[in-house]
């Protein structure tokens, strides 16, 4: 059987790494080249997530596809498993920190608390006064392009065909139109990020712009993911634009600086005072953040959907869309594929897909 | 409150000098900002004391004049804000109703085997270095590459004592020899070529020459020639040209055609108040730096039509890029010098062989880390377009490193 998925970000690459796997016919296109989308601006913070049991199931199974195949990742998609400490300014965060701990361990999920002392000697740049934190063990930190590049290639291995510089105009039951010509095809995945709704009209998918902010080298500088447990108000605040402070130590010795969220469309300038609102977050919890030298700033657009889960699943006759994943799509990709590839086969997938379906119920988008 | 100059000029070589000078003069308030120690820029780097006579009376003008000179200030972003330009850098955030770049331009390196060798320098850098007390006295030096540049630089060692033992200019004899009837339309250029090659020996400069390979174990110890000739050497300069320093104007909007800001006869970029002169808009030598910056002096103080004596003083380096540096056009053969194991990128390590001629500027970035580092793709960008292809990556701020405390907007900072 013939597919071709449309997209060749990290959703696409996994997504044709997974039906090559199957022995369909794989072809990924891609409008630019691999991971040339939101992938190339990731932070690639692999992490579970348990802001509703969907996000959960989807996440937690997603890390575990992670960690399976850690051996065999090549070097440069730069794999660690720094873990994540969800830093609690005040008592009332700590009180949420203890209760998601719960929620992990009961549901396998490695995690302890921390209280201030221990806190301080695990990250040491981090402010004094913090009440402490909750640590989730297993959580990784990749290179988000050369994974893209990896999977794709894995997938070409088992047979794929992998295009690059080939927009997708149209997508049908059947076929697709490039350059006014359609190509037929028994299956086809709409895996085009942010593009996606193109191509799927009616598809609730908006860009929430992100800024990133890259350190020179400071090995040891920091030895988690380091978010602050605020992070979620930041993440699901409806409002114009928000921050909330987000640091992670890459394999270079380099600190990536996140992370900011706002709706503007594509518009793809850097918001000097949203970055200067964000860099003060970060020096707010990590004081000597402010003497390190930065090389670069960059922008990417999270592709956001108004319950904040990805859209994956069958549309119409052999039409499918993997799309949709927001903040969470390198975490996702692979849990994504899996399900994916058991729904066009008609196998039932290891978690429940019904929530990410994408003929669910949408609530009303509410930023206006 | 920030206090908001008329003019900021950005870069004091010639062209920033030339233009603050002249902002100065119609009475405007105007500061020249520049990453150095004084101003003077590439050319004219000197040491406190020790000016060449040609700055000298350009110093003059600029110690009369009532300019705020803020050097030892890198600007690493420029943005519109509430209808100003505001540039930033480590400690300053400067407003200003109009801007000058005049940024000046940086060398062409292009990968060859054994350039990361100690010693090997580019061929600027290395006059800068024996200009700020670099001893070469006595030592046996080697210049290579291509274009202008290369003859005051073996000039200045020379002077210094050094034995210049080759300056190996790629382009041919020939296609020099076209340049020459332009040469000869200014007298002083002429005088200055053969002074140059009068302090080192004209028989040490030769054309179709270039090193393919730089040999030493820690350190430079000879170089070979495509002739296969082998030079012992101490020290090797070698730069193959300019690129325009035109980050900052992208940063700002600025379109560009061919790599250079595209600018009007009053020095106006495509951004209403945003006025560029000297290398970013074309490589044009000093004379033409100091002209243009002239103009855009005049034009940036006052919305005003540039004054004749100024459209005089620009005269016939208008035109651009000068015939002098299509002679010095590279040959594939320097551009095909790098091995599978060379190194392109030094700052990420990366090696020619890790590069798909398919891919783009950004696809290489994202898939090597080549560009990745401290220097921004400044280095190994434009020698990866010249030998692949590659186009430019897009420019993103900070232009040059910058703590993150100067990322901070003023009302944020402690
Ligand atoms: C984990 C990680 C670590 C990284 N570390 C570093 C690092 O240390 N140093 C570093 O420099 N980079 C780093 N990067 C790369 C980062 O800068 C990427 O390039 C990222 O994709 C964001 O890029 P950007 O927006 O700055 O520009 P680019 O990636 O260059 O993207 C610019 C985009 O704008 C488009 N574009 C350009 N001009 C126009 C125009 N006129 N109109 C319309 N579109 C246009 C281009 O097609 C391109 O899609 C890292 C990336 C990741 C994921
Ligand atoms: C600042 C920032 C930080 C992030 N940090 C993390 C993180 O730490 N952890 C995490 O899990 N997630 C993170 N994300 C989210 C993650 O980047 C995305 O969810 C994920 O990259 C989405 O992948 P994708 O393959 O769906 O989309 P994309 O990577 O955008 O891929 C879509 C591809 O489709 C192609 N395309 C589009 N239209 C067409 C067409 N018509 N025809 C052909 N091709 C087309 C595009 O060229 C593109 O390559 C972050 C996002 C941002 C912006």
């Amino acid at each position: 059987m013939d597919a071709i998925v449309v997209g060749a970000g990290i959703v696409g690459a996994a997504v044709g790494e997974a039906l090559a796997a199957d022995g369909l016919a794989v072809t990924v296109l891609d409008a630019e080249f691999p991971g040339a989308g939101t992938t190339s601006a990731a932070m690639g913070h692999v992490v579970v997530m348990d802001d509703s049991e969907a996000q959960f199931a989807l996440t937690g199974y997603s890390r575990r596809l992670w960690s399976e195949r850690a051996a065999e990742l090549p070097p440069d998609v730069e794999d660690e498993c720094p873990g994540t400490l969800w830093v609690a300014s005040d008592e009332e965060e700590l009180e949420h920190a203890v209760r998601r701990s719960h929620f992990y361990r009961e549901r396998g999920v490695e995690a302890e608390v921390l209280d201030s002392a221990a806190l301080e000697k695990a990250e040491p740049n981090l402010r004094r006064g913090l009440a402490g934190a909750l640590l989730v063990h297993g959580d990784r930190v990749i290179y988000p392009p050369n994974a893209a590049r990896r999977l794709l290639s894995n997938a070409v291995v088992r047979g794929a065909l992998a295009e690059r510089r080939v927009r997708v105009e149209a997508i049908e039951p059947g076929r697709v139109r490039v350059n006014g010509s359609w190509r037929e095809t028994a299956i086809v995945v709409n895996a085009a990020g942010v593009g996606a709704p193109e191509l799927t009209p009616g598809l609730a998918i908006e860009p929430r712009k992100g800024h990133l902010v890259i350190s020179d080298r400071y090995p040891g500088f920091c030895r988690h993911q380091l978010v602050e447990l605020g992070y979620l108000k930041s993440a699901h605040s409806a409002g114009a634009e928000s921050v909330a402070f987000n640091l992670q130590p890459r394999a270079t010795g380099q600190v990536l600086v996140g992370s900011s969220r706002e709706f503007v469309g594509l518009d793809r300038s850097t918001n000097r005072r949203l970055v200067g609102r964000m860099v003060r977050r970060a020096v707010d919890f990590v004081p000597a953040l402010a003497a390190l030298s930065v090389l670069r700033t960059w922008v990417g657009f999270r592709p956001s959907t108004p319950d904040n889960l990805p859209f994956i699943g069958e549309v119409d006759e052999g039409v499918f869309v993997a799309a949709g994943h927001e903040g969470l799509g390198i975490t996702t990709a692979l849990g994504t594929a899996r399900l994916l590839a058991d729904l066009v086969a008609g196998r039932v997938p290891e978690i429940d897909p019904s929530p990410y379906s994408p003929l669910r119920p949408m609530p009303e988008a509410q930023h206006g | 409150m920030a206090e908001v100059f008329d003019v900021a000029v950005v870069g004091a070589g010639p062209a920033g000098v030339a233009a603050a000078c002249r902002v100065a003069e119609r009475g405007a308030r105007v500061a020249l900002v520049d990453e150095g120690f004084r101003p003077g820029g590439q050319i004219y780097r000197h040491r406190e004391g020790r000016a060449p006579a040609a700055i000298g009376e350009w110093m003059a003008r600029l110690a009369r004049l009532k300019v705020d000179v803020i050097h030892r200030t890198a600007v690493h972003d420029a943005l519109r804000l509430d209808g100003k330009f505001q540039l930033r850098a480590e400690s300053v955030h400067l407003e200003a109703r109009k801007i000058v770049l005049a940024t000046g331009a940086r060398e062409l390196l292009l990968p060859f085997p054994g350039w990361t060798l100690p010693n090997v320098f580019s061929a600027g850098g290395l006059q800068a270095l024996v200009k700020s007390g670099l001893e070469v006295a006595g030592k046996p030096v080697v210049i290579g590459g291509s274009g202008p540049l290369l003859l005051p630089v073996a000039a200045t060692l020379a002077k210094a004592g050094a034995k210049v033992e080759l300056v190996c200019e790629q382009a041919r004899r020939a296609s020099l020899a076209r340049a020459l009837p332009w040469l000869a339309r200014s007298p002083r250029k002429l005088a200055e070529a053969l002074s140059y090659q009068a302090a080192f020996g004209p028989s040490r400069y030769r054309t179709s020459t270039w090193i393919s390979e730089a040999i030493g174990t820690d350190r430079l110890e000879a170089v070979v020639t495509n002739s296969a000739r082998r030079v012992s050497c101490d020290f090797a300069g070698v730069s193959f040209g300019l690129v325009p320093n035109v980050e900052l104007a992208v940063l700002l909007g600025c379109e560009l055609r061919d790599g250079f800001v595209v600018v009007d006869r009053r020095q106006q970029s495509t951004v209403p108040g945003v006025f560029v002169a000297g290398e970013p808009c074309g490589i044009a030598g000093v004379d033409g730096a100091l002209g243009q910056g002239l103009v855009a002096g005049d034009a940036a103080c006052r919305d005003v039509t540039v004054t004749a004596d100024v459209e005089a003083a620009r005269g016939w380096y208008e035109y651009k890029p000068p015939p002098l540096l299509r002679s010095f056009a590279l040959r594939h053969e320097v551009l095909e010098l790098a091995r599978a194991d060379t190194v392109v990128c030094r700052c990420e390590d990366v090696r020619l062989s890790r590069f798909d001629p398919e891919w783009s500027a950004r696809e290489a970035k994202l898939a090597t880390r080549a560009s990745m580092g401290p220097c921004q793709g400044r280095i190994c960008g434009p020698a990866l377009d010249a030998i692949l292809g590659y186009g430019a990556d897009c420019v993103r701020c900070p232009a040059k490193p910058a703590t993150f405390e100067s990322l901070l907007i003023p009302e944020d900072r402690k």
